[in-house]
Formats: structure tokens, C-alpha cells, sequence
């Protein structure tokens, strides 16, 4: 594999000493925000640790109230919480995606992007592990799980494929990463003590000697393969939660497939986001180039058309018969309450964006951002319509309940939990930023041609 | 033998020894599926030298249906069985409980809710039995349905169990046990029915009175008596288990004035609602009995009856019901 890609990069076109100096620069570049934050920076790490301290005030309220304090009743027994669950697992898929996908097909261009999905990656699956236990009644008995576990239950399915690839990612993150914590630990030498002593340890002793770019991109070659189908196994099996069931709307054999497509179109806007943020906020407008968002932006029109053929398949289709159970629930999406979200969120998170990024001056750093910023709340939404509309539209008819059961809209306490978890994948993304260089150099060199082992070798020799 | 409501209360053993001999006796008895029915009594350790033979013989009918004949000082009584969880979830040996809903006879009453929620401790507006303003379209007829948990022998609900809190026992009861419950609701989206309710707070929709959990008298909490109200966790319409072991029927059977609901056994192939007993294989062919939403393929355990030849003219509820949480 790697050969591979050696042989296919193009080779370096720069003399040794210029080799060195390409490196030393970009080392500088990647430093710098490790550095110094601006006010700015702490500004908004200071803003999301307020949003997840409302956040825990909130499940501080609902652990002691128990889920009263939500709008969940017995007819919308899932609501938000499930829905961002859902929106969560659908973003860490990109990490699958740009690193290991891009990467095994050859699209050289995907080298400076890969830490930006990995992280996105780790964090939207961590995220999304923690929103289940906060859905839980009796989050005191999630051993439960274990010491009961039935391997017949798609929860039991989703345990395992979400830890295996919180796992995986991490790793996947990680082992890239060792050289540039090496680099930290070496550089960084003013930072303090815990820090210096963090990069020491997760270092590893990394000296960039051969037998350690060896084993750590053997690694990476076996993680890039394994993580492609844990990835749609995660978002698969998160299908399935609502699959397996005989729900009208739900009871659906697209629906694997279906969320792979909106995970990967969904994931993939999250990226071009923090592309825009990183490059400006960080100055790394040189390793995040306008190329990056044109491609970027053309494999976004992709997955969106994937992701409108799937739609397609799961609403039109049904729409055309129209069996009772369905068109109560599709009536109600098409022209009843939920249509004031469902045709924004199709249009303006889905065929807009594909159209519009078909141009190239669309394509450009700051509109193809504000289209991925489209892309992102329509998928979040899009989630929530999944899941309530859904469970609002039973086969019996709801009768004899009080109003506020057989509606659903969000309490303040559900609003600020799922506001503080995403707070809480914005702020790790951000810490890790603040740790760790975005850029991963030797990837990045390793596209133009420059092979860092070698140059380690020849340092060690 | 049929299940009736058993009138004659018998005074338990005052015997202290010998109960502890017979409890003993009785859990082995129940984990070897040799339970012992109801109305009739039980027979105490054999050899128990406290025994005092009283040379009157009675007859005393076995759960598996066996005819046998002791001396009346070998008889205790079933109050007295432990139900332990194991036992809970087992269920009643040769039983097959089930129900029919003869939709000719609703008119609505919601005594039978009203029934269930005494019985259970609730209030409204949680509905373990719910009924239900029915018309199939527009041009067809309307009529109420009533409608418990269906105890699926296919069921979706405890498919999806990921701790087994739920499950389905060989008497064909569906049951939640609420000490294991997690509270993730995967059942209750499962469930196509609509049948389970969950426990939202501490004490949510729990009748003020209360002091004990269903079953009169009960303190040991296990699937079958239910421990209502355990926060955080799912309850449903559990058929009444603590009932059936005592030979009575459920309280939304007995509740309902115009005797709409019908309680059995189908391995028996009778079914009663206390008043009028029906043969269940004839009641259906006869009356053309169906399960709701056969598609579905879930096997529910409630077959209906349609509303043909009605007792009663449909009448629309004027009142609203269930307004406030």
C-alpha cells in the first residue's frame, strides 16, 4: 500500500536543502497555534465551557427529576436526544472517509485534510456514546448492558460497533499523529509541565527512527482498511435502531444505506467548515488551499446526489402508494406541521447545495462554507425528522391524552444538553487543536514528494 | 376447572414450622414445573412431622391438570408462595393465557381502565388498557376498541430487550422486570401497539393511597406483582399474573359492566369474563374473531371480535378524558 502511494506521488522536484527548509517552515506554521491563543481563541473556549456548564446543570436536573423534565411522553418516547445521537454517529463517519477511502483510491489532495476528519471523527463518536446515556432512564444501570447483554438486541449491536470504532478512530488518529507530538515534546520545551510531560508520554520515545515509520505506517495501512467497514457498520447499525422495528416510516429496508449516504454528505460539510476555520484562524491558508475546497466542494455535489437518490427511494416511493400507515406520516411531512422543516431541510440542506456547488466560483473558500453551513443544520433537522415525526404517527390512533402528549417540541433542559454536547465536540476539537498540529506534516510532504523517513534516516545516520 | 374469581379467602397456615417446610417444598416444586393451582390448594411437605392427618380426603387438582386426592391437613394454601424473580419469569406451567375483546359489547364505560388503574396504583392519564375511538374510513362504521398489552407471541418488544428486562414467559405473558429495566424506550418504539408507558419521574402518575404495590399485601417486588412506578423504567399492561396464580381474573375482566372482555387459557380452550364462559376455538369460528393487525406477523395473544349485531348503538364521547398530565 504504501509503495503504492510512494510510487504514485510525484517526486520531489526540490534539492535536499530545500527539502529541509520546506520542513522546517511548515513545522513553524503547524507550532504556531499551538503557541499562542489569541483572545479570541480563549474567547470562544470560554463561550462553549459556559454552554456545557448550562448543559450540566440541565442533566443535573434531569438526574435528580428523572425524563419529566423533558417534552418526551409515552407516544414521542424518543426525541431530540436520539435524534443528535443519530447526527453525532453520522459525522464521525467522515474520518472513514477522507482518510482512509481518499486515501486507499489515490486522491493525493486528501493529505492535509486527514486530521481535520479524524478529530471530527473521535469526537462526534465520543459525543455520541455519552447522548445515549444521558437518553437513558436508569443511566445508574448501563452495566446492565453487560452483565445482561442479549446479542439479539440492535442496542447490544450498536455497543460494540460505536466502542470498536471510538477505538479504531482514535488509534487512527493517534498513530499519524506520533511523529508530530515527537515534534511537540522536541519544540515545545516553554509549554508546562503536564503539557510537556502529556507529549512525552503519548510520544512514545518516537525518534523517527526506521523501524518506527515502518511499523507506524504498516499500522496506519491496516487501520485505514479496517476503519472503512466499521464506519458503515456504525451508521448501519444505528439504521437498524430504527429499521428492526414495524413502524410506518421506519420499517424500512433503505435505511442502512440511506444514513450511510446523509452520514457521508453530512460529515463531509463538517470538514469543509473547519477547513474554513482552521485555515483563517490558524494562518494554514498555504496546507488548505483553495484546491482543497474546490475538490472538496465537488465530492460534497457527489454524496449530496448519493444522498438525493436515497431520498428518493425512501419517500417518493412510498408517496406513490400511499398505504395508510405511510400517509398519514408522509402527509404530515409533505404538506402538514413537519413541512415547514421538510422541505427547507431537503431543499436548502440538499438540492440547493448540489446545484449550487456545481460552479466553481461556489466552490471558493467562504460560499462553499456557508453552503456546508446549510448542509450541516439541514442534516441535524434532518435527523429530527426522522425520529419524531415518526413516533407521532402511530398505527392506533393517539386519543385520551393530554395536548402536550401527543406533540413534541424540545423542554429547555433537552435544548441545553444537546447544545453542551455539541459544545462539548466543538471544544475537544478545539483543545486538541491547541495541543496538536491540524496539519499532518508528514503526510503533507509525502505529497510533494518529500519523504520525512528518509530524511530521518539520513538525520539518524 | 376454568378460572374463577376465588370468593373463599382461606385463612393461611398458622403453622410457623411447617410454612417454612412448605415454602421450601413449594419453590422446588415451582422450579421443577410442578406448581400448584389455585381455588384448590396445596399439599404441605410430605413427612413434615407437624402434619396432623385428619383422615378427611380432598380432591386437589395439579397446574398439569392431574386429579389427585390428599388428606385435607396435607392442603395449604398459595398465598404464601414466594415468587422469586426466576419464578416471575418462568411462568405458570401449562398455561396459555389469553384474551378476547368481544367488540359487539363495548360502549365505552372505561370501567375497564378505570378497573386496571385502581388495581395497579395508577392514575390517569397512564392507560395500561386504553380504548379507542375506531372507523377503519370514513364510509364504515365506527366502534370503540379496547385495547391491552397484546402479549405477542412474536413479540418486537422483547426482541429488542438489551438486558432481557423484558420478556416473553411459556403461559404466553409478556412481562417487565423493573429492577433490570434501563430505560432506553427501544421497547416501547418497538412495541407497534403503543402498549407500554414509561415512568417519566418518581412516582409518575402513582395513585396518592398507595402504600403497597399491586397484588394486596405484596412487599416482595418481583416482574409479576410489578413494582409500579420504579422511575426510569417501562410498564405495561402485565395481564395480571399475581391474579392468574390466585385463579381470579384481571381487574379490567371483572370492572367492565357489560362484559366486553373475556379472560382463558387457550391450552383449556375456554375463556370467561365472569359471568358467560365460551369455548375459545368455537367463540372465534363462530364469531369470526381476528387479531388486530394480523400482518404485522407479531402473534398477538387478544383476539377481537367484530362489532357485529352491537349491544349497544355507537355513541360518541362527549367528554374528554385524560386532559391533564
Amino acid at each position: 500500500m504504501e509503495k503504492n502511494i510512494h510510487h504514485t506521488a510525484h517526486h520531489s522536484e526540490h534539492t535536499p536543502a530545500e527539502e529541509i527548509a520546506m520542513r522546517r517552515e511548515m513545522r513553524d506554521d503547524v507550532l504556531r497555534p499551538i503557541r499562542h491563543t489569541s483572545l479570541l481563541g480563549k474567547l470562544w473556549i470560554a463561550t462553549l465551557l459556559v454552554v456545557i456548564g448550562i448543559g450540566c446543570y440541565a442533566y443535573y436536573i434531569q438526574l435528580t427529576n428523572g425524563l419529566k423534565v423533558t417534552s418526551l411522553r409515552d407516544y414521542a418516547s424518543w426525541g431530540l436526544y436520539i435524534s443528535n445521537f443519530v447526527f453525532f454517529v453520522a459525522i464521525s463517519l467522515v474520518g472513514a472517509l477522507i482518510s482512509s477511502v481518499l486515501r486507499l483510491t489515490n486522491f493525493e489532495w486528501h493529505r492535509p485534510l486527514t486530521r481535520v476528519a479524524e478529530i471530527i471523527a473521535v469526537a462526534g463518536i465520543m459525543f455520541a456514546g455519552l447522548i445515549i446515556i444521558i437518553d437513558m432512564g436508569r443511566p445508574e444501570r448501563l452495566l446492565n448492558i453487560f452483565i445482561h447483554g442479549r446479542i439479539q438486541s440492535p442496542i447490544v449491536w450498536d455497543v460494540i460497533v460505536v466502542s470498536t470504532y471510538l477505538v479504531t478512530s482514535v488509534l487512527f488518529l493517534y498513530f499519524p499523529l506520533l511523529p508530530a507530538i515527537a515534534l511537540c515534546r522536541d519544540e515545545l520545551t516553554d509549554k508546562p509541565k503536564w503539557q510537556r510531560w502529556l507529549y512525552k508520554v503519548l510520544a512514545l520515545g518516537w525518534d523517527g527512527n526506521e523501524k518506527q515509520w515502518k511499523l507506524m505506517k504498516k499500522c496506519v495501512s491496516i487501520l485505514s482498511v479496517l476503519v472503512i467497514p466499521l464506519a458503515i457498520s456504525i451508521h448501519t447499525v444505528t439504521a437498524w435502531l430504527f429499521a428492526t422495528t414495524l413502524r410506518p416510516g421506519w420499517d424500512s429496508t433503505n435505511f442502512g444505506p440511506y444514513f450511510v449516504a446523509g452520514a457521508f454528505q453530512a460529515g463531509t460539510a463538517c470538514v469543509i467548515i473547519a477547513m474554513f476555520v482552521f485555515s483563517r484562524a490558524y494562518n494554514l491558508k498555504k496546507y488548505l488551499t483553495d484546491l482543497h475546497f474546490d475538490r472538496m466542494g465537488k465530492l460534497l455535489v457527489f454524496l449530496c446526489l448519493v444522498y438525493a437518490y436515497f431520498n428518493v427511494n425512501e419517500y417518493l416511493v412510498p408517496a406513490f402508494k400511499m398505504r395508510e400507515a405511510e400517509a398519514n406520516l408522509l402527509n404530515d411531512l409533505f404538506s402538514g406541521p413537519f413541512s415547514k422543516v421538510y422541505w427547507p431541510v431537503q431543499i436548502f440542506g440538499m438540492a440547493l447545495p448540489a446545484i449550487l456547488l456545481l460552479f466553481r466560483k461556489m466552490r471558493r473558500p467562504l460560499p462553499i462554507t456557508i453552503i456546508a453551513l446549510f448542509v450541516v443544520v439541514g442534516a441535524w433537522l434532518k435527523r429530527y425528522l426522522i425520529v419524531t415525526p415518526i413516533m407521532l404517527h402511530p398505527y392506533l390512533p393517539i386519543q385520551n391524552v393530554p395536548a402536550n402528549w401527543a406533540s413534541y417540541f424540545p423542554s429547555w433542559v433537552e435544548i441545553s444538553i444537546v447544545s453542551a454536547s455539541l459544545a462539548g465536540v466543538l471544544l475537544i476539537i478545539t483543545l486538541f487543536s491547541k495541543l496538536f498540529p491540524m496539519i499532518s506534516i508528514w503526510e503533507t510532504m509525502e505529497g510533494e514528494g518529500i519523504d520525512l523517513e528518509e530524511m530521518d534516516n539520513q538525520n539518524n545516520k | 376447572m376454568g378460572i374463577q374469581k376465588n370468593e373463599n379467602k382461606i385463612t393461611m397456615s398458622n403453622n410457623e414450622n411447617s410454612s417454612n417446610g412448605r415454602r421450601n417444598f413449594l419453590k422446588l416444586g415451582l422450579l421443577a414445573g410442578g406448581s400448584v393451582v389455585v381455588g384448590a390448594g396445596i399439599v404441605k411437605a410430605i413427612g413434615n412431622k407437624d402434619t396432623a392427618e385428619t383422615g378427611e380426603k380432598v380432591k386437589v387438582l395439579t397446574a398439569n391438570g392431574k386429579l389427585v386426592e390428599v388428606d385435607r391437613g396435607l392442603v395449604g394454601h398459595p398465598a404464601e408462595i414466594k415468587i422469586t424473580n426466576l419464578i416471575a419469569r418462568e411462568g405458570i406451567e401449562g398455561r396459555k393465557f389469553v384474551m378476547v375483546i368481544d367488540l359487539a359489547r363495548c360502549a365505552n364505560a372505561r370501567k375497564c381502565i378505570e378497573g386496571c388503574q385502581k388495581m395497579h396504583h395508577k392514575t390517569p392519564p397512564v392507560e395500561w388498557i386504553k380504548v379507542k375511538h375506531m372507523q377503519d374510513a370514513e364510509t364504515t362504521a365506527p366502534y370503540w376498541m379496547p385495547q391491552p398489552c397484546f402479549h405477542c407471541d412474536n413479540p418486537p418488544c422483547t426482541k429488542v430487550c438489551p438486558v432481557d428486562a423484558t420478556f416473553k414467559r411459556q403461559d404466553g405473558i409478556v412481562l417487565i422486570d423493573n429492577e433490570r429495566c434501563i430505560g432506553c424506550r427501544f421497547c416501547m418504539a418497538a412495541c407497534p401497539y403503543n402498549s407500554r408507558s414509561f415512568n417519566w419521574g418518581d412516582h409518575w402518575a402513582v395513585a396518592k393511597d398507595s402504600t403497597s404495590p399491586s397484588g394486596a399485601g405484596c412487599c416482595e417486588s418481583n416482574p409479576e406483582n410489578g413494582t409500579p412506578s420504579k422511575m426510569g423504567t417501562v410498564e405495561k399492561c402485565d395481564f395480571c399474573p399475581d391474579m392468574a396464580r390466585k385463579g381470579e381474573l384481571p381487574d379490567c375482566v371483572t370492572s367492565c359492566p357489560n362484559g366486553t372482555l373475556f379472560f382463558g387459557d387457550a391450552n383449556e380452550d375456554s375463556v370467561t369474563n365472569g359471568e358467560d364462559t365460551f369455548r375459545l376455538s368455537e367463540l372465534i369460528k363462530k364469531r369470526a374473531g381476528y387479531r388486530y393487525l394480523e400482518e404485522l406477523g407479531t402473534e398477538p395473544r387478544v383476539y377481537y371480535l367484530p362489532p357485529v349485531n352491537r349491544n349497544f348503538p355507537f355513541e360518541e364521547d362527549t367528554e374528554a378524558h385524560n386532559t391533564k398530565e
